[in-house]
C-alpha cells in the first residue's frame, strides 16, 4: 500500500486552509466498520478515518472479545486482535489510500499486541500515551504502563517503511474528559509528546479537549502551539482537539451546538484536527449516518471560521503548564522515570483521578464564569499555587460541574428521553 | 452510584471500575453484604453482566443476595425487554437503565431491601 505520512496530509489541508475532521467510529463487525470508513471517505469534508477499538480488546480480553463475535453479540469497537489479519487487511483493502489516512484508537495501558497487530498490517498511526491511557482506564501500575508503552514505541519505529511514518497522538490532553484545569492538560499532552519523541517517533500529534469556557480553551491551545515548537524540535507535529469529553447535551440542537463551538474554537485557536462527538453521544454509540452527519456539521462550521492571529487575554496558562513541564524534565534524564516520578511527588496529580498512583491532592472546580480553576494545587510545581480552606466539594456541587454543559445546551425542551424503565422482581 | 448510595443513608464497598469476575466473586462471597450493584456504561452490560451474575450466583452465599444492574447495558440505545428478560433469567433480581426514572426507582427499590433487612 501506497500510504503518505500522516504529517504530511494534515499540513497539506492546513495550506489549503482545511481544517482535517475525524469521527470516533467503531464497529464490531468488519462489514460495518468498512461501511463506516467508505462513508468517512466519501463525506464532504477533509477527512480521516477511524478505527476505534472495543473495550474487551482495550483490556486485554481478547478471549472475550472473539466469543462476542462468534455470538453475534454488539461490540463497542473493532477488535482488531480477535479478528484475525486476513479479515482486517480485507475490511481496508481499497479504503485506505494517499487520500484517506486511517488511525486506530484504543484506549490500553499495556498495548504491545495491539500494535504489534497495527504494524503487521500497515496501520502506524495511533494514539494514547503511558498517562492518559494508565490513569483514567485501569487498574494498572504507572510503572507497567510507562515500560509498556516503551516497547510500543519501538515496535512502532522498527515498522517503520511498513506503512506511513508511524504517528502517535497524545491523549495527555484529555484525561478524565472533564474538570482538569487546561495547564495542566496542556502539560501532560506536551510531556507524552515528548515521551513519543524520546523513544524515536518523529511524527506526533498533541491533543486538548474542549472545556467550558471558549477564551479559556483559546488560550489553552496557543499555550499547547509554543510549547510544541519549543519542546518537540526537529519532528513533524500539529494539535488535534477532541469535542466536549464529558457529559453531552441529549438534544440534537444542544449536540450539533456543542460541536460547532468545538469546530469554530479549532480553526480560531490554530489546530490542524477536529475529533467529533455526534448528537448520539449521550445515549448510545452513533450509527454509520450519525458520524458522517457530525463530520460535515463540524466540516461546514470550521469553513466559515477563520484564524486569529489575536494574543487570547493571558491569564497564566502558558506560564503554568511551562512550569509543569520543567519541573517534571528536572526528575529525570529518561522523561518515563520523570513522569513516574512526578506522580509519586505530586508534580503531576490529577484532580479527581482515583488511581492509586495518582496523588489526589490537587482538587479543581468549575467556576461561575465558566472557566476551570484550582481549588488547591497541592503539590504542583506551578507558579501560584493554592491553598483549599472551605469545606470539600459536595456531591450536589461536583454534579452541578459536571452537568453544566449539558444543562446550558440543552436549555431548549428536552426530548422524550429514550430509555424506559423496567423494575421487575425475581421473585 | 456510591455518593448515591451514601446519600441514602448506606454503607458502600466499591470495587472501582473494569472488576475482574475472580476479585468481584471473592469479595463477594467473602463479606456479607445486603445488596450488590453493578454498573455498566460501555455497552458490553448485556454480555458482562449475564455473565458475572452467573459466577455470582453460583456461590452458595450469594444464592439468595439481591443482586441488581443497571446503565447503559447495550450499544444500541434502550434495551429491548428480551434483553432485560435475559439479565434476569441469568440471575439479576432487578435490572434499571440510564434515566432519571431509573435512578429514583433504584432509590425507592433500595428502600425496600433496607425495610427486609432490618426486620
Ligand atoms: C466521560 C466519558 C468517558 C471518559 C471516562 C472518564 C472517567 N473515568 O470517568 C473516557 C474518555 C475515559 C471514556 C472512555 C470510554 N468510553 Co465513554 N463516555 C464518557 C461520557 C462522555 C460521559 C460519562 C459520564 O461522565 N457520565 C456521568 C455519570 C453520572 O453518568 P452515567 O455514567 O451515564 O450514569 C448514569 C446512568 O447511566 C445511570 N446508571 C449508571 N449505572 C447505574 C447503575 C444502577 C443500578 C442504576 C439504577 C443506574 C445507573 O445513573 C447514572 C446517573 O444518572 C459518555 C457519554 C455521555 N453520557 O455523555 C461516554 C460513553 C459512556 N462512553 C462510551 C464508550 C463506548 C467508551 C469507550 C469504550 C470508548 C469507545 N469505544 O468509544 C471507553 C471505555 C473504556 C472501557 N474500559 O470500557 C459510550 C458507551 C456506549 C453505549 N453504552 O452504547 C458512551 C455513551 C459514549 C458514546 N455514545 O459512544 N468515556
Amino acid at each position: 500500500m501506497s500510504a503518505p505520512a500522516f504529517g504530511r496530509y494534515i499540513a497539506d489541508a492546513r495550506a489549503a486552509g482545511r481544517l482535517v475532521v475525524q469521527p470516533r467510529m467503531g464497529f464490531g463487525s468488519a462489514t460495518r466498520m468498512r461501511t463506516g470508513l467508505a462513508a468517512t471517505k466519501r463525506a464532504s469534508a477533509t477527512t480521516v478515518g477511524t478505527i476505534t477499538l472495543d473495550s474487551y480488546t482495550r483490556l486485554g480480553a481478547h478471549d472475550a472479545a472473539r466469543r462476542a463475535l462468534t455470538s453475534g453479540a454488539e461490540l463497542n469497537g473493532y477488535p482488531i486482535v480477535a479478528h484475525d489479519a486476513g479479515t482486517t487487511e480485507a475490511m481496508l483493502a481499497g479504503i485506505r489510500d494517499e487520500t484517506f489516512p486511517v488511525q486506530v484508537r484504543h484506549g490500553s495501558p499495556t498495548p504491545e499486541l495491539i500494535f504489534q497487530r497495527l504494524c503487521e498490517l500497515g496501520l502506524t498511526v495511533s494514539e494514547g500515551g503511558p498517562v492518559s491511557y494508565c490513569l483514567p482506564y485501569s487498574r494498572v501500575p504507572l510503572a507497567e504502563s510507562r515500560r509498556s508503552w516503551r516497547r510500543c514505541c519501538e515496535i512502532l519505529v522498527n515498522a517503520r517503511g511498513s506503512g506511513p511514518e508511524p504517528h502517535l497522538e497524545t491523549f495527555g490532553g484529555c484525561m478524565l474528559g472533564q474538570l482538569c484545569p487546561p495547564g495542566l492538560l496542556v502539560a501532560t499532552s506536551v510531556l507524552e509528546g515528548m515521551f513519543f519523541r524520546q523513544n524515536g517517533l518523529r511524527s506526533i500529534s498533541l491533543s486538548y479537549a474542549q472545556q467550558i469556557s471558549r477564551a479559556q480553551d483559546e488560550e489553552a491551545l496557543r499555550a499547547l502551539r509554543r510549547l510544541g515548537a519549543r519542546f518537540l524540535p526537529g519532528v513533524d507535529w500539529h494539535v488535534v482537539l477532541y469535542a466536549y469529553m464529558g457529559l453531552y447535551p441529549r438534544t440534537r440542537a444542544g449536540a450539533d451546538a456543542l460541536l460547532a463551538g468545538a469546530a469554530r474554537l479549532a480553526v480560531r485557536a490554530g489546530a490542524d484536527r477536529l475529533i467529533v462527538k455526534t448528537a448520539a453521544e449521550s445515549a448510545r454509540i452513533p450509527t454509520i449516518k450519525e458520524n458522517v452527519t457530525a463530520i460535515e456539521h463540524a466540516a461546514r462550521e470550521a469553513a466559515g471560521e477563520r484564524e486569529d492571529p489575536g494574543q487570547a487575554a493571558d491569564t497564566g496558562i502558558h506560564a503554568e503548564a511551562l512550569a509543569i513541564v520543567e519541573a517534571v524534565l528536572d526528575l529525570d534524564d529518561d522523561i518515563g522515570g520523570a513522569l513516574e516520578k512526578a506522580f509519586r511527588r505530586g508534580y503531576l496529580d490529577i484532580p479527581y483521578c482515583l488511581h492509586p498512583d495518582n496523588a489526589g491532592r490537587a482538587t479543581s472546580y468549575l467556576d461561575t464564569d465558566d472557566r476551570l480553576r484550582w481549588r488547591d494545587t497541592g503539590r504542583l510545581p506551578v507558579p501560584e499555587p493554592r491553598r483549599d480552606t472551605g469545606r470539600p466539594l459536595g456531591a450536589a456541587e461536583l454534579l452541578e460541574c459536571l452537568g453544566r454543559v449539558r444543562r446550558r445546551f440543552d436549555h431548549e425542551p428536552m426530548e422524550a428521553p429514550e430509555a424506559r424503565t423496567r423494575w421487575e422482581a425475581r421473585r | 452510584m456510591q455518593l448515591l448510595i451514601t446519600e441514602l443513608g448506606h454503607e458502600v464497598r466499591n470495587l472501582g471500575p473494569c472488576v475482574p469476575d475472580e476479585q468481584m466473586v471473592r469479595a463477594a462471597a467473602g463479606a456479607p453484604c445486603d445488596l450488590i450493584v453493578m454498573s455498566t456504561v460501555n455497552g458490553h452490560g448485556l454480555v458482562d453482566g449475564e455473565r458475572a451474575v452467573r459466577r455470582l450466583r453460583a456461590e452458595p452465599a450469594l444464592r439468595d443476595t439481591p443482586i441488581v444492574i443497571g446503565g447503559k447495558l447495550g450499544v444500541a440505545g434502550t434495551s429491548r425487554p428480551e434483553e432485560v428478560q435475559s439479565l434476569l433469567d441469568a440471575g439479576f433480581t432487578a435490572v434499571f437503565g440510564d434515566d432519571e426514572v431509573d435512578t429514583a426507582l433504584f432509590g425507592s427499590y433500595l428502600d425496600s431491601v433496607a425495610a427486609r433487612v432490618s426486620r
